[in-house]
């Protein structure tokens, strides 16, 4: 370990170390970051034979979860694109993984979106390349988390809120509200039986709370807090820290915690209930009567299959964006997801004729207590202008609520 | 050609201990130094507002915010706690095992031994902690076997990731204490007992001061994998670790992370040097 003797060796390797050091922070310090968001696809050419993709779990099947749910062999057959899927956990995830540049495009949610333009790594997106866009529920097009400056960066994919979901058999009366969660006194009785999802987001879902309870607060968009609003979210998370079974961000972790009874209840996605209840767990969501809303509604999402400026497939990416929302493909993803189809002519292809009424797919009402998740701003958005807490204040407190 | 090279090395032996060590030199010095000294460069970054990309400049803000924040002090506080009692638990099981390897066991009982010792490594460690959250989980094996008698399993925390930890690197420890003893001459007990010490005072005049060298390699290992690892926290607590804050921020503020993952870096040089100082390089 230690050197001795001549020390002659060991001081060219001190010399080319220190050299080395002193080249890094020359590259360190020079230079800001670049900011090309290159052009959109003016004609679209002949595949390129691949496709690398990055999703959420259950949006690329390609029939090795179920022999019966694949939409991924055929169009590797029509366009010869072998399609790669990455899935990931969170959004952030997502945007890292983009930033490797090795991925051509991504199904992208609003809190996501932003940072992905602004970062440069996604490409404006040409939909006149993209043929099924023209039948996109309108109200999916256009709007703050897909289109910057008016300029189109994807195409979108579904939406749907996140869920409620609770073991049937341990947790009575079926709850109606998130105060079974985040209420202290309430959720104290299924202390240690709480799974809350493991990402700065969530904080989001506090807001939603409070907008409800404490109208006094004044919050309106749950990703615009200013201090009191957000000080306040952060505090709710805080009291509910120690009821927290598990805090998930792998969709499989909060899988095995309901069905082995670490957890009872939580927010979670479709994909989870779902699989949940096919493997014949006594789980339950707020019903479809409901519109599987709790009282106070709920975050969710829309997500938006966005392209890699540095994609290496560009061609097989517009391909893989038409076929998703092609109506047949995307009543398959929805039903199998269990989301709203942004392709209007889906809800003629699903397999349950009222598949678009239950999750409301043709409502914009409906989604207007949908809280899509959104990228946290410093700019409020209206009249209070620039005291908002921006996403990076989200993720220091995140750090403080885990503690 | 080959005559050429052979003909140039000859009788130059500074040329020779170049060539042979140009490639792992060159390697040790961009791969793992390069690589540290980019992150020491970028806990002195910025992150941009909105794309969370990151802004290159000087600014000691991310170590303000350690020192600032409470949370971070409480989380440096916890690994560092758990990585020596990961390790403490550690040392007081493996030398009594490699006691038993190295002075005690016959030669085919050692080779058994040593076998058996090392095979847990065999397996992946994800595995391995997989199987350790289902045993230690509500409905688990764990509580299974001790509701009979009314007790209960650690369940998920702390407790459960010191047994986790405890477990893991169990080998790490145990096989440079084994070395170590292997080391020591029989007849320097024979000596001692000879000269009349009880086994205890033979144990802790003759056999402790010659073994604590390796007991302390042993422990570079146990305290260094405790403190780095994020996986096992993970899967068996909510607590966060420092890896842990490491890998939630290396996506969205990196210079941050960079600048709490330099706490493992100063606790582990400081280590190594208490480690120098009690002299357990001295036989390497």
């Amino acid at each position: 370990m230690t050197t001795k003797g001549e020390g002659s060796p060991a001081k060219v390797a001190w010399l080319i170390a220190a050299g080395l050091i002193a080249a890094l922070i020359g590259i360190g310090c020079g230079g800001g970051g670049e900011n090309d968001n290159g052009t959109e696809l003016q004609k679209l050419g002949k595949g390129e034979g691949e496709v690398d993709l990055i999703s959420w779990a259950g949006y690329v099947e390609d029939g090795s979860t179920d022999p019966n749910v694949d939409w991924v062999t055929d169009f590797e057959k029509q366009t010869g694109c072998d399609v790669k899927n990455k899935i990931a956990g969170t959004s952030d995830e997502m945007v890292q993984l983009m930033r490797t540049g090795q991925y051509d495009g991504v199904s992208a949610s609003g809190n996501a979106t932003a940072r992905l333009v602004e970062g440069g790594d996604v490409a404006p997106v040409n939909v006149d390349l993209v043929p099924n866009y023209a039948t996109v529920f309108p109200d999916l097009k256009d709007q703050s988390y897909n289109t910057f400056d008016g300029t189109h960066y994807g195409i979108p994919h579904g939406r749907g809120a996140n869920l409620l979901m609770w073991n049937s058999d341990e947790v009575k009366p079926a709850p109606t509200s998130w105060d079974v969660m985040l209420d202290p006194d309430k959720a104290a009785d299924y202390k240690g039986k709480i799974s809350a999802y493991d990402d700065p987001i969530y904080i989001a879902d506090a807001a939603v709370y409070l907008k409800a309870h404490e109208p006094d607060l004044g919050i309106d968009n749950p990703y615009e807090l200013d201090e009191d609003q957000f000080n306040a979210a952060v505090d709710l998370l805080k009291q509910q820290r120690p009821n927290v079974g598990e805090y998930w961000s792998d969709y499989a972790k909060q899988i095995q915690a309901f069905t082995n009874g670490d957890d009872w209840v939580g927010t979670t996605w479709q994909y989870q209930y779902f699989t949940l209840k096919a493997d014949g767990q006594p789980v339950a969501a707020v019903g479809a009567k409901q519109g599987f809303l709790p009282s106070e509604g709920a975050t969710g999402w829309s997500d938006t299959w966005m392209i890699s400026s540095e994609a290496q497939h560009p061609n097989c990416m517009y391909m893989w964006m038409n076929h998703i929302i092609d109506p047949k493909v995307n009543a398959q993803v929805a039903e199998w997801f269990g989301e709203a189809p942004a392709q209007s002519k889906a809800c003629d292809f699903t397999s349950d004729p009222k598949f678009c009424d239950n999750y409301h797919a043709a409502d914009p009402e409906f989604w207007k207590r949908v809280y899509y998740w959104n990228t946290p701003l410093a700019d409020c958005g209206d009249d209070r202008g620039d005291v908002c807490k921006d996403y990076n204040d989200w993720v220091q407190a995140w750090t403080e609520i885990k503690g | 050609m080959g005559h050429r090279l052979s003909d140039l090395l000859h009788g130059r032996p500074r040329l020779q201990a170049g060539g042979l060590l140009a490639a792992p030199m060159g390697w040790l010095v961009i791969g793992y130094l390069g690589s540290l000294a980019v992150l020491l460069v970028a806990a002195f970054w910025q992150v941009g507002a909105v794309s969370g990309e990151v802004v290159r400049g000087f600014s000691l803000e991310n170590f303000k915010t350690l020192v600032d924040e409470p949370v971070y002090r409480s989380i440096a506080g916890r690994t560092i706690l758990i990585a020596a009692l990961v390790t403490l638990t550690d040392a007081v099981l493996a030398f009594p095992i490699a006691f038993y390897m190295a002075k005690i066991a016959s030669r085919r009982a050692k080779a058994l031994l040593v076998v058996a010792v090392v095979m847990p490594l065999w397996s992946s460690y994800l595995v391995k902690v997989y199987a350790w959250r289902t045993m230690l989980s509500a409905g688990g094996v764990l509580n299974w076997a001790l509701d009979p008698f009314g007790a209960a399993g650690p369940g998920y925390g702390n407790l459960a990731v010191w047994l986790v930890m405890s477990y893991l690197w169990l080998p790490y420890m145990i096989i440079p204490i084994f070395a170590g003893l292997e080391r020591i001459p029989n007849s320097l007990i024979s000596a001692s007992e000879d000269l009349g010490a009880a086994p205890l005072t033979t144990f802790r005049r003759v056999i402790l001061p010659l073994a604590f060298p390796a007991v302390i390699a042993g422990s570079i290992f146990t305290f260094s994998l405790t403190l780095g690892d994020y996986i096992t926290p993970r899967l068996v607590s909510n607590n966060q670790f420092i890896g842990n804050v490491v890998f939630s921020n290396v996506t969205t503020n990196l210079p941050l992370a960079s600048a709490f993952a330099t706490v493992p870096i100063v606790v582990m040089v400081a280590y190594l040097l208490i480690a120098r100082r009690l002299g357990a390089f001295e036989h390497l």
